[in-house]
């Protein structure tokens, strides 16, 4: 009888409740949800399937390369990480939003991690015999298990593999004064194991050579993580999940690396340590083009449109769309938001070694200029995540 | 809509009657755990220093409520926490003049992603434990009395041309033990020896300490805990006769000038996370500051008299507190799963085990006086910050300020369960002799030995879900 009684109740009030929604008009959008979510997980595919794409082309370069060393190869090395760098760099729009990229296992350290102690890897200025490189005896056997295990071995920036590794072995130390513009000039003779420069020549061609298969692999795991065609990946695990779930992750993702990573750790410390060191590729003088490339993602993936390195476009449902059927208002603030701070980040003058050192610290300078907006980027999101009825960022748990 | 209305509220009413009855019917006992949950206790950082974090980085965030400003410069102070500070003259001018010895290149040598260090070793270098030096006697502080030619800590590096102090040794020897309910367990017994000396024989009195780094999330929240509230629970005497002492250590303020309220480090010999961050830019990196304007090397050590500064004082006051800042700032990882009924029987158990006793869960801070966002927060660190009798086997027989050589700080438990997360191994203690929380907890002596017999006499099932208490915080 109370059973019945409970049942009776619980319909009475399902009832009330619906034609209470109808009344108030308030539509949930789940329809629309679900598509940005979708879409969200289009463009995450397609953008790591060209950065594990040209990956595997800076994996050919580097083979060709240390087959048979010779200066135009490096060079070809040197372009071939660079256009890597491109889509890489939109992917990480993708980082902080609970996907697999920064899970508890991971591989973004792998792939990413810097700022990077060069003599931790190689020889430096004054060091040459510095580095695993050079340590034949601690390190007999140069292999991708040694190496990925001695990444971020007792300390944060001893990292020993990823995208920077690969640049410190192609650029070497960037210790040029930064009014030159240039990068750093390591010789390709490092990697000519008859009549070359520097020590231990042969072991840091296997270095480079292992360094780039770990990276291939890496990003190869991430194409899995969101390919359609992959079972109980973690693209089916989002789009299983509650559209407003994912879309806070989405969110958060996006909000955190505008606001934190960017703004904060990637280029207000460069700015107010006055030093290239904490740029974020200082061998290469590639850092203008990260931070483009970041705030870029940031809007690839709020406008939900991500132009692929073979010139077609994955495009559908966007949170912008979502905003502006929920609030036009905030979404014109924000789609203006996202514009102006691509043009801001765009605006700093090249190489940002040199700009930074010709920024007044305090200032209103143009790299200041590009942090304020992302900082409020940031917090543009965390309206836009309260008109849509999630908290992120600074939210608390329940 | 008025009728609509009228249905709700009843229906409502008749909803609530059924709940309760099932409430009823179906969770026997389960009332007594949920009186077990304290409100806020999910939040261990309070309201507004509490990150919903659970990944390798856990660790590694601002306090949410920062203002804007303190964030940018939160990024600042952790590249000076991060990142290898290398040996002056470099190309680097924001973090030359390591050494001329050290422990580590930087901070996060031994405070890896801002967690706890190991007594491993990676290469040559430790990740995260050193030992600290001196011989009877005080200091004109009242501190230990530094080992004449070493100082007051084995650096076991050096700069170029600078030779190291030496080695640290470290043997162990597995202890075999019983539970009385039969199950066997081990532990290592550490045995430390210093190899390798360069400035020639240690003084034949020298008393030797071993600590790793510890993680170091929520500590702007625990400086902020008012003192009078830490000293409530001191009982020097033992006066309410529990077998619970609980001493507060007095020790030099460099700041104040004078002596203050002990609560940082293993033997709470640092009163401010000022103090802290600066001692171990010396004592640990070779770097000096305003607080500590002297290199760190004894009259015996000629070389390092002679090698280049980076800069007089290496770090300057802006640039140590950003990174004071970064560390007062780190916020503390929610609670996952305190309300799950296992969770709740373990904190159970913890409480009738008396581990709360020492391990004190909830504080609430009074006003910080730089970070607003840490005034006022309700926090659960369980600890008291106060200084224990932990038994010969724990005892490393080297005092520090007040404490005895047999005394340690009540270690703070928020984050444990995540160390293994942000630092891949699960090695606790003073000197991360034990390997697991367990064995942590099997090592507790002296005051503690009635709270480790009352664990031992758990059955299995009861051992393990205290245990999951403990990784829960």
């Amino acid at each position: 009888m109370k059973l019945l009684l409970c049942l009776i109740t619980l319909i009475l009030l399902a009832g009330c409740k619906e034609s209470a929604e109808n009344n108030t008009k308030s539509e949930d959008h789940s329809a629309l949800k679900k598509s940005v979510v979708e879409t969200y997980a289009n463009i995450v595919f397609a953008n790591y399937e060209d950065s594990h794409k040209l990956a595997v082309v800076l994996k050919d370069k580097i083979d060709d390369f240390i087959a048979m060393p010779n200066a135009d190869k490096f060079e070809a090395c040197k372009k071939a990480w660079l256009a890597a760098r491109e889509p890489y760099g939109l992917t990480e729009a993708f980082r902080f939003a609970g996907g697999p990229i920064d899970d508890e296992d991971g591989p973004e350290g792998n792939i990413n991690a810097w700022p990077l102690d060069e003599n931790y890897i190689d020889y430096v200025r004054g060091a040459d015999s510095s580095g695993i490189i050079n340590n034949t005896e601690t390190y007999p056997e140069i292999s991708k298990e040694v190496l990925t295990d001695l990444n971020e071995k007792g300390g944060e920036t001893n990292i020993s593999i990823g995208f920077h590794a690969i640049e410190f072995l192609l650029w070497g130390q960037d210790d040029i004064d930064t009014k030159l513009k240039s990068p750093g000039k390591r010789p390709y003779t490092d990697y000519l194991t008859s009549g070359g420069t520097a020590k231990n020549q042969q072991r840091r061609g296997i270095y480079l050579k292992t360094v780039v298969e770990i990276l291939v692999e890496d990003l190869h795991s991430m194409v899995k993580e969101w390919d359609p065609a992959v079972k109980g990946n973690y693209r089916e695990k989002l789009l299983a999940m509650d559209s407003s779930e994912a879309i806070k992750n989405i969110l958060t993702g996006i909000g955190t690396l505008s606001k934190s990573e960017l703004a904060g750790e990637r280029m207000f410390v460069a700015l107010d340590n006055q030093d290239q060191e904490d740029e974020h590729s200082c061998f290469s003088d590639n850092t203008h083009r990260d931070i483009i490339l970041n705030a870029q993602g940031i809007r690839n993936v709020f406008t939900a449109r991500y132009q692929r390195i073979d010139g077609t476009v994955v495009e559908g449902s966007s949170l912008l769309d979502l905003t502006n059927k929920i609030n036009p208002e905030l979404g014109a603030k924000a789609a203006e938001m996202s514009q102006k701070t691509v043009s801001n980040c765009e605006a700093i003058p090249v190489p940002f070694d040199l700009a930074l050192t010709q920024e007044k610290v305090g200032g209103k300078g143009p790299i200041m200029k590009a942090v304020l907006s992302l900082q409020d980027q940031g917090d543009v999101f965390t309206e836009v995540a309260t008109a849509l009825g999630v908290k992120i960022g600074t939210e608390l748990p329940e | 809509m008025n009728f609509c209305r009228a249905i709700l509220i009843s229906v409502s009413f008749f909803l609530l009657a059924c709940e309760k009855q099932v409430e009823k019917e179906t969770n026997n006992g389960s009332a007594e755990l949920a009186s077990l949950l304290e409100e806020g206790e999910h939040l261990p950082g309070g309201k507004l220093n509490t990150v919903q974090d659970i990944s390798p980085n856990a660790f590694s965030f601002p306090s949410p409520a920062l203002k804007k400003m303190e964030k940018l410069n939160f990024f600042v102070g952790n590249s000076f926490f991060k990142t290898n500070w290398v040996a002056s003259p470099a190309s680097t001018k924001a973090r030359d003049g390591l050494g001329p010895t050290f422990n580590s290149r930087s901070c996060a040598g031994c405070h890896l992603k801002d967690g706890r260090g190991s007594p491993e070793f990676a290469g040559k270098m430790t990740t995260g434990l050193l030992l600290r030096l001196s011989i009877p006697g005080k200091d004109k502080n009242g501190g230990p009395l530094p080992e004449p030619v070493y100082g007051g800590q084995l650096n076991d590096h050096g700069i170029p041309n600078v030779p190291h102090e030496g080695s640290i040794k470290v043997e162990y020897e597995e202890i075999k033990g019983e539970y009385p309910d039969g199950t066997q367990y081990s532990l290592r017994k550490p045995t430390y020896s210093i190899e390798d000396l360069q400035y020639g024989p240690l003084h034949k009195d020298v008393m030797i300490s071993p600590r790793v780094g510890q993680h170091i999330i929520g500590m702007g929240l625990l400086e902020a805990i008012p003192e009078k509230d830490i000293i409530a629970n001191a009982d020097p005497e033992d006066k309410n006769n529990d077998g619970i002492s609980g001493r507060a250590n007095y020790v030099w303020d460099a700041v104040e000038g004078k002596k203050s309220l002990g609560r940082f480090g293993w033997k709470a010999n640092q009163p401010s996370v000022k103090q802290q961050t600066a001692g171990a830019f010396l004592g640990d990196i070779g770097i000096t500051t305003s607080l500590n304007p002297g290199q760190n090397y004894t009259q015996a050590q000629k070389e390092a008299q002679l090698a280049p500064e980076g800069g007089k004082p290496e770090m300057d006051d802006d640039d140590l507190d950003k990174t004071v800042l970064y560390v007062a700032n780190l916020a503390v990882p929610y609670r996952r799963n305190h309300k799950e009924p296992e969770i709740l029987q373990g904190k159970k158990l913890f409480n009738q085990a008396q581990c709360q006793a020492c391990h004190v869960p909830k504080f609430t801070t009074g006003d910080h006086p730089d970070f607003s966002n840490l005034s006022n927060q309700t926090i659960f660190p369980y600890t008291d910050l106060l200084l224990h009798d932990m038994g010969p086997e724990l005892a490393d027989n080297r005092p520090d300020f007040e404490a005895d050589g047999n005394e340690w700080r009540t270690p703070p438990l928020w984050g444990l369960g995540l160390i293994k997360t942000v630092n891949n191994h699960t090695f606790l203690l003073h000197d991360g002799r034990a390997r697991s929380i367990e064995e942590a907890i099997l090592w507790h002596g002296g005051e503690a030995e009635k709270s480790r017999d009352l664990f031992k006499n758990l059955s299995a099932k009861e051992r393990e879900l205290l245990i999951k208490f403990v990784e829960s915080l």
